[in-house]
């Protein structure tokens, strides 16, 4: 049985992460993401979960990282600003392979920007925003409660697969309140991080020989049993640091390749009305909204357009759009900034499609008049 | 008896990597040492640093260990004490680390008063990246980017501490590990925040410098430039310039610790 709420996407992301299993939340106050910090400083204690306000976003992301190390379900958020300090950590994550949640309610920038207003500016930042080779996941809701499910989902892949997953909502969702009816808690799907059966003795937290790609990470119920070593350094098997080449590339292939190899567990993508279209519209998050609007109104005026929009953004659906190049003549990119997964459509359609562009950022959204005017011109 | 320091080690991760005759040896077997005394067990240990020549101790340590980034061991130590509220969790770092890029972290761990054992590895100088100065560098003496002496006036991380609102915070240095290893033991034993700064010798990259490149002749010009507390209570402010003060400066023992203030709001919270 599932209930009706009157809530907001920040609210949303909260709710979902408890029902998630996340029991530990750090943060840091900015605009638009505040309403997560408030909502789980009420929530946390009320299910026996941690709540702390950190002096800064660079401690609040660390210590999502070490609780996560100490066997709990965590999650931080923040907005543009916020997230450029948390990228150490979320590196961190990465290395040291801990389950991580990071949201990023997205709003204008670069840097103060537009802290109240809308932007899907940061996608790439998602991607690359820390240093070094890496691989990450990242979702982007389009509705409220999708904004629900995708948080279950971004913690049950961040256990699944050992690794930090953001959740890009952005301004518009996140203080767009709306009747949202809850899955039931019992018809969720919860995944819970691998426990180790082996002896604490015969435990290490790298060790693929033994245990395969990803190995088990103790919950915190059996933490305190199994002591081990996790730095940010390269590291061997037992999480020591090691220079080590052979040692080295095959770790670095193997945390890419670890999500890689699972990209058909991890992807998650829509189409829209594509069956007969001869012209697609690629848009994501809360862009796909006015995307939808524009095609239901263009299909009215007769024209056969069609929407593929990633839920997964992170890794990049090559398989699909790389399809869509190959099928279609033209495709529309549109996002709320200056053409980010635009590269991404490019590098993945080799020239196949001629693409256009409905590009905008100005902090407020995308109106569906303005993609529709676009699949005029090019239909 | 003597410690058995087999209990305490990886020893397969052996030798230390540190410079022979660097006092963070010297600092660890203190810890140890009041650690074997107090009877604790490895399993109930949490060791948490950050990054530095110091920071490597975690990898020797058969406790739960975590090595994380420069500064940061203090937010990832108080994240894993909120998780396990009965675990000993202490931080292990150096000065630059904590007092300059963790200066944040340090403060606002002191003001919560969260029951953590912090031991700052004090040797005055960024040993790892080459002998750059810290908060820490004495005025005056010289550093890869202070080639003509520091002119940066220093914390007093005991100030500091007890200022912030730490409950236990002591001095000690290499020159009396005896007393050193008595206040870390104290310091670990403490419900509260704790703070240990242990001077320490780095002669390779503070003492080559500074015409103190001999271990030796460094951890005398440390025991030059202590004084106990008793000792200093007797002295003038001029004959205390540029002496560090040795012993248990600070200690409050009726501040609410963090992890318990927060089990009350949980409780709180659920009787709603």
């Amino acid at each position: 049985m599932s209930k009706a709420e009157i809530m907001n996407g920040n609210e949303l992301v909260s709710e979902a992460a408890i029902a998630a299993g996340c029991r530990f939340y750090s943060g840091y106050p900015i605009t638009p993401s505040s309403e997560i910090p408030e909502h789980l400083s009420k929530r946390m204690p009320e299910v026996g979960g941690v709540f702390i306000q950190y002096e800064d976003e660079i401690a609040s992301a660390m210590a999502a990282v070490g609780a996560s190390y100490a066997g709990y379900k965590s999650m931080t958020a923040s907005s543009g600003p916020g997230i450029s300090l948390k990228q150490e950590a979320i590196g961190l994550a990465c290395m040291m392979e801990l389950p991580l949640v990071v949201v990023n309610v997205m709003r204008g920038g670069p840097s103060t920007g537009l802290p109240t207003r809308v932007s899907q500016a940061d996608v790439m930042q998602a991607r690359w925003g820390t240093h070094g080779d890496h691989m990450i996941i990242a979702v982007a809701p389009e509705t409220l409660l999708e904004t629900y499910t995708e948080t279950i989902r971004a913690f049950n892949m961040a256990e699944k697969y050992r690794t930090p997953v953001y959740i890009l909502t952005d301004a518009v969702l996140a203080h767009l309140n709306g009747r949202v009816e809850l899955p039931d808690p019992s018809e969720l799907e919860i995944i819970e991080r691998t426990q180790p059966t082996v002896s604490p003795d015969e435990y290490n937290p790298y060790d693929v020989e033994k245990f395969g790609d990803i190995p088990p990470l103790p919950n915190a119920e059996n933490f305190p049993k199994y002591k081990f070593h996790m730095t940010g350094l390269n590291k061997d098997k037992t999480g020591f640091p090691t220079v080590d080449v052979a040692a080295v590339e095959a770790d670095e292939e193997r945390m890419i390749n670890k999500i890689m190899n699972n990209v058909k567990d991890i992807e998650s993508f829509e189409y829209y009305k594509m069956d007969d279209a001869d012209l697609v519209v690629f848009a994501y998050g809360t862009n796909a909204a006015a995307a939808r609007v524009a095609i239901d109104e263009a299909r009215e005026a007769g024209i056969k357009v069609g929407m593929f929009r990633p839920v997964t953004v992170w890794p990049f659906p090559e398989e699909q759009v790389a399809e869509l190049g190959k099928t279609f003549n033209n495709m529309i990119v549109t996002e709320i900034n200056l053409g980010q997964m635009l590269y991404e459509v490019e590098r993945v359609t080799k020239g196949n499609v001629e693409i256009s562009t409905v590009l905008q950022a100005a902090g407020v959204p995308i109106r569906p008049q303005q993609i529709l005017d676009k699949i005029k011109e090019v239909s | 008896m003597a410690t058995d320091y087999s209990k305490y080690l990886r020893m397969e991760k052996l030798p230390l990597y540190w410079c022979p005759g660097c006092g963070n040896g010297t600092v660890l077997k203190a810890m140890i040492t009041a650690i074997d005394e107090l009877g604790w067990n490895t399993e109930d240990i949490m060791m948490v640093s950050g990054i530095g020549c110091s920071s490597r101790a975690t990898g020797y340590v058969d406790f739960h260990t975590i090595h994380t980034l420069h500064g940061r061991a203090l937010p990832v130590a108080t994240a894993i004490k909120m998780c396990h509220p009965g675990m000993h969790v202490i931080t292990f770092s150096g000065d630059g680390d904590s007092t300059a890029i963790g200066g944040n972290h340090f403060i606002h761990a002191c003001r919560r008063n969260i029951d953590l054992t912090v031991i700052i590895v004090d040797n005055w100088i960024y040993g790892m990246t080459g002998g750059q100065y810290s908060p820490l560098t004495p005025t005056g003496t010289k550093a890869s980017t202070m080639p003509r002496g520091n002119i940066d006036p220093n914390f007093d991380i005991a100030e500091l501490a007890k200022g912030a609102g730490a409950t236990f915070v002591a001095r000690g240095s290499v020159a009396d590990p005896i007393s050193l290893k008595n206040y870390i033991k104290k310091g670990l034993a403490h419900k509260g925040m704790s703070v240990i700064d242990a001077l320490s010798n780095c002669h390779i990259q503070w003492g080559r410098r500074n015409k103190y490149g001999d271990p030796v002749k460094l951890v005398e010009l440390i025991k030059e430039k202590t004084v106990t507390k008793t000792k200093a209570a007797k002295m003038t402010p001029e004959e205390l310039e540029g002496k560090y003060i040795l012993g248990i400066l600070h200690e409050d023992k009726e501040k609410k610790e963090y992890t318990e203030a927060y089990k009350e709001l949980v409780e709180k919270a659920q009787n709603e």
